[in-house]
């Protein structure tokens, strides 16, 4: 169209540069927007989700299986004519190795490339040469070695660690603390075939094998207090021979037992605390072709593991039966099965050991966990000697060669497989499997008990006596609030109970635990007779009310019935406390807690199940209330007005119509109830002695997974594996609550679909 | 229908429609006692009760005086105060009364409290002239005032006593007041400063910054401050002497007596001897030293002010945070993501979050945000500070970021509701007017749903007010050295940890090692707790029955 403006038009014109200008912002504008809401928006439900990744990320680890790496492999020329390696080890951080070798050369090298930093030659008499050898434990450093001329050398090898100029020097040695002159052993001088070291304080266990004959040597060193001088006291102990030639022998730290490796299939078990006697013979392997091959103690000196010669790896240890210790099988691993054993050493700080077979693979195992983290190869033929690192993140290996490589290991979290989570765990020292959750303790040598079975059930049996006491109490509640209560005192009602639900859950845990648990304690008959006589006492007060003359009863019309009950229930209550002493005198004896454990063998804690199952109940209730009354409520006036005009009664139209249609979010209401009760932390922080027991037992108390987050987390070590374990209990916790809430809210949905089409 | 018999009763079905009536009330009884035992307890702790003295006659041993005020008393089967070794005739008494009396003279008792048996009390009486003191430490005294001394001499005995101590305990008031403003803002002020300049120093020196010009300014720095604190240091030590120079002694009910340094008391006075009116004031006093003071003796007495102050600070930044995150996540839920099922599940995702239990938020909290976020955050910006850290630690920052999280579902909900309420007329007359979608969000959406806004803001707000768990992994602790705002540079301190009423619950009820002295104050702190979550509800309930209303009237 031909349009021409002139000056006296007075049409506003809408497409000047300002309006074109103002119009392009305002788009500009509206994009923005449109944008800015929509990054922003799923931003935050990202941020939201991002829980859930995060947890699974830091639990992953937990599962992820351990992984050997070739660094470097060199051919030591200081090594060339020192004969076979003897021992083979590393200091703390894995920089410095140390080789001894048959001819008595000790020589230190840096694990990265081989070089020789010092080398020494052992003080081996003329003429002797070495014919045993033995580490006392990987810990200590020391080892012993044992001669053709019946005497002992014991050597350590020791780091100083310095800082010259900000970088850090080892200067690695070799110490003799027990004198660089041999000592005596056999007093007839014949060779040692096996020689062992034990050290526990002052004592010390010397002990060699002759063919079938074993020395015994205890030393015990006093000091003096006044003057430091150390005397030292040896003593020879006979021991009875056994039958066949001696291969290896196994001495525990406490120097409680010797295990004595003779023939091909059989430990002799001796109690050295009383004086060497000869316990028992035991078969370790069965089969005729069968013969131990490899034997040696794990981390902590309590477990014995047997490899043989086609690859099985048993754990044993010696349990505490009626009166005798038994050494007993606990586990068997066969991941390296069908060849021959030859070599078994353990990690320094953990139950982990390395089982060396014939085609040169190495097995790493975790006992706990019974679990096979990996099997590698790290050659092809059966290896000369290995090493794993204090810090088990290195290894070293010296092949038949004479070649040394170093790898690096990566097995951060051996103790954890799905059977220690969840099953029942042999723990050492116990006697028998069991699921335990104990995650510190004093000692060094502790073993972290990392089993959730026992948190989940503390957390299930919480759950259970909560909804125990809230689902009846609140959908009763809910349908009568909905279904027969006067709107105006609905009104009034429904705030109160919902104000339940705002109530912190600090101030309920606190009051269950400090208020509730000692009173229910010295009141345990008040609270019995309380709950058998309410119900009787609603029932019989309804009847009684029925029975008024019409004057009294019109006075309160229809739904206010519960206002009514208020004081009956405030008599009850009173009643009930007031005739707990007496109930408590004259049938327990004055004392139910007394009566409970003595005569019933009922444990009583303070702080139990009925406790908690009355306080979280308290805070579960308005969830469940406030939902269920919503379902119910909602519930088409037509289906009520329906049954009454056929002449059901109102209660019959409640229980075979209302309740039936409402009965979907009836269900909903109580699993977000129970998600609730799964998550609560502070009540049964509070209000449960928080010790890990799995018992039904209502007067016992519980741990839950959340109340050991809360007491255990801040005192986790970053990245540690207990640390990750919490955080596993965490996601379950999670998940848990996740899948109840959606199914619950899946069904609402569908309820309301369900209404909306009647 | 006639009801006749109680079987055609039941047949009726009226019996269950009245125990569902019970439940209702059960649910009301528990609800509202709760409430009253709270409040009873939390609000008597305040009034200064009447102090007994009696003789204790423990049959067949020596009688005793004993002075305190009678805490509780209940019946008891005289079977059990046999079973705890006491010389009881159980054959004869079958109940006997057991009373707790609050002894206090812990440093000469041993204990706070003592179980005395009702009967053996004989010639219980209330002497007018019993002092109780509230002391900084060892907690209350109670006896008979004896003498006030001035640098251990006697300068009143007998009934001038008591008005002397009154005097000198104003005295020493008003210089206890001198010195704490000078501890904790004018020393405080100098720590922090040579602290910054320690950081400052050190952090020139990673950079390979610090010149011998730097390195004399910064010692200058720090000479002067250090010249300023020997000053204050001087002064001060004038104050305490001035402020140790008054004492009292007193005689316990053994007989026993006690010397008292003034510094060492909160506040003196007679119990018996006081009018109602007094103990009213004497009331309101106490409860205002609780909302106000700080916590003395490992949080068993005195007041709640840093938990108070900590608690509403955390909430606020919470708010800050939560608010514009919840609103616009809601918003594009509702207004701009085309509804389909990723929506509706997203919908539900959210909806879900808010029943995930508390204490995962604070896992999450305490991996992601302190040690991953924090550690990344101390190395970037505060390697000088290293090892110590400072992010990388719990604090008040994470915390109100943990429980935004928390409560984020919370707005998003409240908010998508009052969204979905504002009628579809309404948003087509804007855009039928030419505006824009997001003019029409701006001016109309927005402002109309904004009380739906604060009603989420606000439910958000008492529940995070009443969290505990996720706190205890997220930097709360039983007692931070300063609040999170005060006079150094930069006056928030977010980095720092701070208390927290409901953590004080916690604590002071289960970690503290005199429980029944600190149950009072747990039962007040309590009670404050309550009152500010109730307040906070009733009026998200308002704001939501109101806009129910606005709404109502505008579609018709």
């Amino acid at each position: 169209m031909n349009m021409q403006s002139s000056p006296q038009d007075t049409r506003i014109d809408f497409d000047t540069k300002a309006m074109q200008r103002h119009r392009k912002v305002r788009h500009f504008k509206d994009h923005f927007t449109r944008w800015y809401v929509a990054v922003g928006g799923l931003g935050v439900i990202a941020a939201i989700l991002l829980i859930f990744l995060y947890l699974l990320s830091e639990v992953l680890p937990l599962f992820s299986g351990a992984d050997l790496e070739e660094r470097t492999r060199y051919q030591p020329a200081w090594a060339a004519n020192s004969g076979a390696p003897l021992m083979l080890a590393m200091e703390e951080q894995a920089e410095v190795g140390v080789r001894l070798a048959e001819s008595g050369q000790l020589a230190f090298f840096q694990t990265a490339d081989g070089a020789l930093i010092s080398e020494q030659q052992l003080p081996i008499p003329d003429g002797a040469q070495i014919t045993s050898f033995n580490v006392e434990s990987p810990t200590s450093r020391q080892f012993v070695v044992g001669l053709s001329n019946g005497q002992v050398i014991i050597g350590r090898h020791d780091y100083r660690v310095t800082y010259p100029e900000d970088r850090r020097l080892i200067t690695p040695s070799l110490v003799f603390p027990y004198g660089s002159e041999p000592l005596t052993l056999d007093e007839q001088g014949r060779a040692l075939d096996s020689v062992t070291m034990r050290v526990n304080g002052d004592n010390m266990a010397l002990i060699g094998s002759v063919g079938r004959n074993l020395v015994y040597t205890r030393i015990s060193s006093r000091e003096n207090l006044m003057t430091g001088e150390v005397s030292v006291d040896q003593q020879q102990i006979p021991l009875a021979p056994v039958s066949g030639d001696i291969q290896k022998v196994l001495v525990d730290p406490l120097l409680q037992w010797m295990y004595v490796f003779n023939g091909n299939q059989y430990v002799n078990v001796y109690a050295l605390r009383q004086d060497g006697a000869l316990l028992e013979r035991y078969p370790v392997v069965e089969g005729a072709d069968r013969k131990v091959t490899a034997a040696n103690l794990l981390l902590g000196g309590i477990s014995l593991i047997i490899g043989d010669n086609e690859g099985n790896l048993n754990q044993w240890f010696m349990v505490r039966g009626e009166g005798t210790s038994k050494l007993t099988l606990v586990r068997s691993f066969d991941a390296q099965k069908g060849t021959a054993i030859t070599d078994i050493q353990g990690e320094e700080r953990r139950k982990v050991f390395l089982a060396a077979d014939e085609k040169g693979r190495l097995g790493f195992y975790n006992t706990t966990a019974h679990q096979n983290l990996m099997v590698e190869s790290v050659d092809d033929r059966s290896v000369a000697a290995y090493s794993i690192g204090p810090r088990a993140a290195d290894l070293l290996v010296e092949h038949t060669d004479g070649q040394i490589s170093a790898w690096k290991v990566d097995n951060p979290h051996p103790e954890i497989s799905w059977s220690a989570l969840w099953g029942k765990v042999w723990y050492e020292s116990y006697p028998e499997p069991d699921y335990v959750w104990q995650s510190s303790s004093g000692s060094t040598e502790f073993e972290p008990k990392l089993s959730l079975a026992p948190l989940t059930f503390g957390t299930l049996k919480a759950a259970f006596y909560a909804m125990i006491l809230a689902t009846p109490l609140a959908i009763a509640a809910a349908v009568y609030t909905a279904y027969f209560m006067a709107p105006a005192m609905r009104r009034k009602v429904k705030p109160i109970i919902e104000l339940m639900e705002a109530l912190p859950t600090v101030i309920l845990g606190f009051l269950a635990g400090l208020w509730l648990a000692p009173l229910l304690e010295t009141n345990l008959p008040g609270i019995v007779s309380l709950l058998i006589l309410t119900p009787i006492a609603f029932i019989a007060f309804a009847f009684a009310w029925s029975k008024m003359p019409e004057k009294v009863r019109f006075v309160v019309p229809d739904g206010w019935e519960a206002l009514l009950l208020v004081p009956v229930l405030l008599i009850i209550g009173w009643f009930s406390f007031e005739m707990s002493i007496y109930l408590e005198a004259w049938f327990f004896g004055g004392d139910m807690r007394m009566y409970l454990t003595h005569d019933l063998g009922i444990d009583f804690d303070q702080r139990n199940a009925l406790v908690v199952g009355l306080a979280m109940g308290f805070a579960v209730i308005p969830t469940i209330y406030s939902i269920a009354e919503d379902a119910v409520f909602s519930v088409p006036r037509h289906l009520t007005q329906g049954s009454l005009a056929l002449g059901a009664t109102p209660w019959q139209t409640m229980s075979r119509v209302v309740i039936l249609t409402a009965s979907p979010g009836i269900f909903s209401a109580v699993m977000i109830g129970m998600g609730r009760a799964v998550g609560e932390t502070m009540i049964v922080l509070m209000a449960t002695g928080n010790t890990a027991i799995m018992d039904m037992n209502i007067f016992e108390g519980m741990r839950t997974l959340s109340a050991n987050i809360a007491v255990e987390m801040p005192e986790s070590e970053v990245g540690s594996t207990h640390y990750r374990v919490l955080f596993l209990a965490a996601l379950v916790l999670l998940s848990f609550t996740f899948v109840m809430n959606t199914l619950a809210e899946l069904i609402r949905q569908r309820l309301r679909k369900k209404y909306a089409s009647l | 229908m006639k009801q006749n018999t109680f079987k055609a009763w039941c047949k009726s079905g009226s019996p269950w429609i009245w125990m569902n009536a019970g439940a209702v009330s059960i649910a009301v009884v528990m609800t509202l006692g709760l409430l009253i035992l709270i409040a009873v307890r939390g609000l008597s702790h305040f009034w200064p009760a009447d102090v007994i003295e009696a003789q204790y006659r423990i049959p067949g041993q020596e009688s005793l005086i004993i002075m305190g005020e009678v805490n509780s008393r209940e019946e008891v089967p005289a079977a059990r105060l046999a079973g705890a070794g006491l010389p009881v005739d159980a054959e004869n008494e079958s109940f006997m009364e057991r009373q707790l009396l609050k002894v206090g003279n812990r440093d000469l008792y041993g204990a706070d409290f003592r179980w005395v048996v009702g009967e053996w009390l004989e010639n219980i009486r209330t002497p007018e002239d019993i002092i109780v003191i509230e002391r900084r430490e060892w907690g209350n005294f109670y006896g008979y005032l004896t003498d006030v001394r001035q640098n251990g001499e006697v300068v009143a005995t007998g009934a001038d006593a008591w008005p002397a101590l009154e005097q000198a305990m104003d005295r020493a008031l008003a210089i206890y007041d001198d010195i704490q403003q000078l501890e904790k803002s004018d020393i405080g002020r100098i720590n922090s400063g040579l602290e910054r300049v320690r950081l400052q120093e050190r952090g020139y020196e990673m950079r390979n910054e610090l010149t011998p010009e730097l390195e004399a300014a910064l010692e200058a720095e720090r000479t002067a401050l250090n010249n300023e604190y020997a000053e204050l240091e001087q002064h001060l030590m004038g104050l305490y002497q001035e402020f140790n120079r008054d004492s009292l002694t007193a005689r316990v009910s053994d007989g026993r007596e006690k010397e008292i340094n003034l510094s060492k008391v909160v506040r003196a006075f007679q119990p018996n001897s006081m009018t109602t009116l007094d103990k009213i004031g004497h009331y309101f006093a106490k409860l205002w030293e609780f909302v106000s003071d700080e916590p003395r003796e490992a949080n068993t007495e005195g007041g709640v002010f840093p938990a108070i102050f900590g608690t509403v600070l955390m909430v606020l930044i919470m708010s800050v945070v939560v608010t514009p995150f919840g609103v616009l996540a809601a918003v594009y839920l509702r207004e701009y993501a085309k509804q389909g099922v990723v929506t509706r599940t997203i919908r539900i995702a959210v909806n879900n979050l808010a029943g995930v239990p508390s204490i995962v938020y604070g896992v999450f909290g305490l991996g992601f945000f302190i040690y991953f976020l924090g550690g990344s955050i101390d190395s970037l910006f505060f390697p000088e500070a290293l090892p110590t850290p400072t992010f990388g630690t719990g604090g008040m920052l994470w915390a109100s970021l943990t429980l935004a999280l928390l409560t984020v579902p919370v707005v998003i909900v409240s908010t998508e509701e009052g969204l979905t309420r504002i009628p579809r007329s309404l948003r087509e007359g804007s855009l039928a007017l030419g505006a824009t979608k997001s003019e029409t969000l701006w001016k109309i959406i927005l402002p109309m749903s904004s009380p739906a806004m604060m009603t989420g803001l606000i439910l958000a707000v008492a529940r995070a007010a009443g969290e505990v768990a996720p706190l205890m992994l997220v930097g709360v602790v039983k007692l931070a050295p300063s609040l999170a705002v005060n006079g150094n540079y930069p006056y928030l301190h977010l980095d720092q940890k701070f208390m927290h009423l409901g953590f004080h619950i916690y604590d002071v009820g289960f970690q503290s090692p005199n429980v029944e002295a600190a149950r009072p104050l747990v039962y007040a702190t309590a009670l404050l707790l309550v009152a500010v979550i109730a307040l906070l509800n009733f009026s998200a309930v308002a704001i939501r029955n109101h806009l129910r209303e606005k709404y109502k009237a505008l579609e018709n």
